[in-house]
């Protein structure tokens, strides 16, 4: 059963670049070992943490993007809470959202189309045309379209 | 797609007909603008606890998650804007509160 999740740890700021390093082979390592594959890996650098973690303030970020089992990621998640270098992780599983994402995307520019055809245009949007979005789709609900009041 | 219609009664501390010459102000007295769901209008599908930029304005000073009926997102988008938010604060990208 193969699945998508997504992992990010944060990494004490007191490690240093190779300990971070070490920390990736390590998962990798994991992975490899229980059939997964490792689809990409990003490192944020050091940011602010938003509120202290024990006594921290700063963390190394560090996101992967892992295609594997459940059970290969209850075992990286067991890891990771033992090494006390990574202060945060969290494990979230992405392919089922993405699909409902995409499902969204694809049923409205079909809609869209449908709308545009039904009117007497090309399917497609033509360069140039309208300010953003579909001009002819939700519009009405708007009375006042300048100035975004977000509050 | 759109959930974000109310009925313009909706919300507090907003009235547009004071500061706006807008036609529609001037119909009613005290007329407030219609709430549109921010996902909606600029078709946003994807609300990801990596990006911070899109779930700040979702969460003012004190760190709380702003309500529907003042930010006038709809049910479906606020709901994931709050599983978003709340992974966002587990990763310290966002506070759970402020001081």
């Amino acid at each position: 059963m193969k699945r998508r999740y997504e992992l990010v740890y944060i990494v004490s700021p007191d490690a240093s670049d190779e300990q971070v390093a070490e920390l990736h082979t390590q998962i990798e390592a994991i992975i490899q070992r229980m059939g997964g594959q490792l689809e990409k890996t990003e490192n944020w650098g050091r940011r602010k943490l938003a509120y202290e973690i024990g006594r921290h303030k700063e963390g190394t970020y560090v996101l992967e993007v892992i295609n594997g089992a459940g059970e290969l990621m209850k075992e990286i998640d067991r890891r990771l809470k033992v090494i006390d270098t990574v202060i945060r992780h969290l494990v979230v599983r992405v392919d089922e959202e993405q699909g409902v994402i995409d499902r969204m995307r694809e049923k409205r520019t079909e809609t869209s189309r449908r709308r545009r055809v039904a009117r007497g245009l090309p399917a497609d949007r033509q360069p140039g045309e309208g300010q953003r979005g579909e001009p002819d789709e939700d519009r009405d609900d708007r009375f006042d379209l300048g100035g975004e009041e977000m509050r | 797609m759109n959930g974000g219609r109310k009925p313009s009664g909706g919300g507090r501390g907003r009235n547009a007909g004071a500061q706006g010459k807008d036609a529609a102000g001037q119909r009613r007295p005290m007329f407030r603008r219609r709430k549109v769901c921010k996902f909606c209008a600029d078709k946003i599908d994807d609300i990801n606890y990596k990006d911070t930029k899109l779930l700040m304005p979702f969460v003012p000073e004190r760190a709380k998650i702003l309500p529907r009926r003042i930010s006038g997102t709809c049910a479906m988008h606020q709901r994931k804007l709050r599983t978003a938010i709340m992974r966002a604060r587990q990763l310290a990208l966002i506070p759970y509160t402020s001081e």
